[in-house]
């Protein structure tokens, strides 16, 4: 193991630069949201990911942004482990109707100022589940969405390019 | 099992028309005296499924892997029970009663199971009722006594995973009952895959379990052929294994990382972590999509490999790092103090409950679909099944350890013998073809038209099933599907019990279940 280590301090790290946003993005994204959050958050987000019903797809990437190659936190976004210490929700999957309670209930458990981030095809429009009984709908039928992220699932990139937008944006607003 | 086939198909009332193993339609007695042979262990229960007016029981026969399909026509909507005498499957039996209104007569439980009365409607693939959607309590089973508390946990967990409700009766530090509470994603599968076109049907069987989708998507695809009956090009049998073995690593990768940073021991985390990345890297940049969704249909695959070099590539780092880590963990004391002889699943309570995967392996339970009952080019591939007897999580990580090894082999021997040619066939003319009556096939003419397939893969987690009821113009009439999960769950709730709280997120990790396949 102490070599192991020994070598994660010489080599290079395989962290890889920022994705670029372009201005006008943060720009529209920061008159979107329309808060003035910079004086209470800073730099900085703490991210309750919620699963309200998807295939678990989403969830592998979400997971990948915390590995070495896109290290998440040093952007300032951090995963939490409870709706109270959270600023955005990240919300994956078609709502079911089995789980319509528990993202009301994360909604409401969470603080303002508070943002929720829409990813991929399901959250975004039900995807492939659209026409169930046991869907309710997207996830803007259920809870106000400020951020969408497309894909089926989005890839990591596109979830840091969106997350880094809201945190600029925010910073900004 | 091989006598107690042949006495089942001598008491067939119909024998369907179902490739590639027979469906058979039996009465009330036989299918009772299945149950019996069941619960005997004469063969393992694959799968128990419904439709509007009949119930369906898949049985595998677990040294050569073959499997038949018991139907049972439910008149009066009642049917004899199986979990009456074969506990695994109860939950299978609630949800039938959940989505059909179909009754297991003598079902021990008959609490709800997948509806938690919020869809508005009760029995939404059979009668269709419509009923308020407030939520009706759960009653949790009954752990009592003076020193013992609850713990509820979920549905929406403290990790980023999908949703459930765990409910612990704890005496102190000690699990005494682990009870699970389901089905929060169930998005209504079956009732999508009911009268939709192939595509369709593809695509959501590719979501049934995201981190299976290529699994999902080669048991689909299989089925479909099978009841079609249409030819898959050779490149595109090869390539599917590759996806397969691809997805396999990276899951084995991604797991073995977890359920060591679940011993906070984070290292692991980081450097697997890593080498997931870079298989899913590879697999965008060969097949255009990292977790490979949507690559297999039926017929063949979408896309050709051009460049197998990234995915060589892959395998020579992927050897040059992983052993390092697989030594990282054997030497390290601390982390085996956490995984040795927690959560242990005894052989027996796997073998009942034909526990698939990683799971079932680390337990004795040596049954692996890819070796039976096989699918090709396994039968052309050198692999050797992976398996361990002490069924706790150290032995569920060695068995990914060996599995993550065994699929490098299998990545190279495939890229190496990749043949050429076509990566699709055209289903349309093979379907035209069906659709004209053939002369002296009468006997063999299904009737009304209609063909069924059948298809087992293993996927990272175990062996995934999917059964399918098409019309001539390639139309899925109805599916069913049935993960590994569904049989896994349970045996959750049995590893845990008399280990401490604390070791629980390890213990689910080292299974890692589905809740979307298990939900459905």
């Amino acid at each position: 193991m102490r070599r192991m280590l020994f070598e994660g301090l010489f080599r290079r790290p395989v962290t890889e630069g920022a994705p670029a946003v372009a201005d006008a993005e943060i720009d529209a994204l920061a008159e979107r949201l329309g808060v003035a959050a910079k004086a209470r958050l800073g730099r900085s987000l703490s991210i309750r990911e919620v699963d309200a019903g998807s295939c678990n797809g989403c969830e592998l990437e979400v997971h990948a942004l915390n590995n070495s190659y896109y290290d998440v936190e040093r952007f300032g976004l951090r995963f939490v482990a409870s709706p109270r210490h959270a600023d955005v929700l990240m919300v994956t999957g078609p709502v079911t109707a089995n789980m319509r309670e528990g993202l009301e209930r994360t909604y409401a458990a969470t603080p303002a100022p508070k943002w929720v981030v829409a990813i991929g095809d399901c959250a975004a429009g039900c995807g492939v589940f659209g026409k169930s009984y046991a869907v309710v709908g997207a996830v803007s039928d259920v809870i106000p969405v400020d951020l969408v992220i497309p894909g089926c699932p989005p890839e990591p990139i596109d979830m840091l390019k969106g997350l880094i937008g809201l945190v600029e944006a925010s910073a900004r607003g | 099992m091989s006598t107690f086939r042949t006495a089942l198909l001598n008491a067939a009332l119909t024998v369907e028309e179902q490739k590639p193993w027979p469906r058979i339609t039996v009465d009330g007695d036989t299918w009772r005296q299945a149950t019996l042979a069941i619960a005997a262990g004469n063969a393992t229960l694959a799968g128990l499924w419904a439709e509007p007016d009949a119930v369906h029981m898949a049985l595998l026969d677990d040294q050569d892997g073959s499997l038949m399909v018991l139907t049972l026509a439910t008149t009066d909507g009642r049917f004899p029970s199986v979990g009456l005498t074969h506990p695994p499957a109860q939950r299978l039996e609630r949800s039938i009663t959940d989505l059909y209104g179909l009754v297991p007569e003598g079902m021990p439980d008959d609490r709800r199971w997948l509806d938690h009365d919020r869809w508005g409607v009760r029995a939404p693939l059979g009668s269709g009722a419509p009923v308020p959607t407030d939520g009706a309590p759960y009653a949790f089973l009954k752990a009592e006594g003076p020193p013992l508390h609850q713990i509820a946990v979920g549905p929406v967990h403290a990790g980023i995973i999908e949703p459930g409700h765990f409910r612990f009766s704890a005496n102190g530090e000690i699990v005494v009952r682990l009870e699970e509470r389901l089905g929060y994603v169930h998005k209504g599968i079956e009732g999508l895959l009911t009268n939709t076109t192939l595509e369709a049907a593809a695509k959501v069987v590719a979501r049934v379990s995201g981190d299976s989708t290529v699994a999902y998507s080669l048991a689909f695809a299989r089925a479909a052929e099978a009841a079609l009956g249409v030819g898959v090009p050779q490149r595109a049998i090869w390539l599917r294994a590759l996806m397969a073995e691809l997805e396999r690593l990276a899951n084995h990768l991604g797991d073995i990382g977890a359920i060591c940073n679940d011993a906070a021991f984070a290292l692991m985390l980081a450097h697997c972590g890593m080498l997931r990345e870079e298989v899913l890297r590879t697999a965008k940049a060969s097949f255009g999509h990292r977790l490979m969704m949507d690559r297999i249909m039926p017929g063949g695959v979408t896309v050709d490999l051009h460049d197998a070099a990234p995915i060589k590539a892959l395998t020579t780092r992927v050897r040059q790092r992983f052993p390092r880590l697989v030594e990282l963990y054997d030497n390290t004391t601390s982390l085996q103090n956490r995984t040795v002889a927690t959560g242990c699943l005894s052989a027996d309570l796997a073998r009942r409950f034909g526990a698939g995967g990683p799971i079932g392996r680390a337990s004795g339970r040596a049954f692996d679909a890819r070796k039976a009952p096989g699918y090709p080019p396994y039968g052309d591939l050198d692999f050797k099944m992976a398996k361990r007897d002490n069924g706790d999580v150290d032995a569920r990580i060695w068995v990914r350890i060996d599995e993550v090894f065994e699929s490098l082999e299998l990545i190279e021997q495939i890229v190496d013998r990749l043949p050429p040619g076509p990566i699709a066939y055209p289903l349309a003319p093979a379907l035209r073809e069906r659709r004209v009556p053939q002369a002296g096939g009468l006997a063999n003419e299904p009737h009304d038209n209609t063909t069924e397939g059948l298809a087992m893969v293993e996927s990272f987690r175990g062996d995934v099933l999917v059964w399918l009821r098409t019309d001539d113009s390639g139309r899925v009439l109805r599916g069913a599907v049935r993960d590994p999960s569904v049989f896994q769950w349970p045996l959750l709730e049995a590893a845990i019990e008399g280990n401490i709280v604390a070791d629980f997120p390890l213990c689910n990790k080292s299974f890692n279940c589905s809740y979307s396949g298990h939900d459905l």
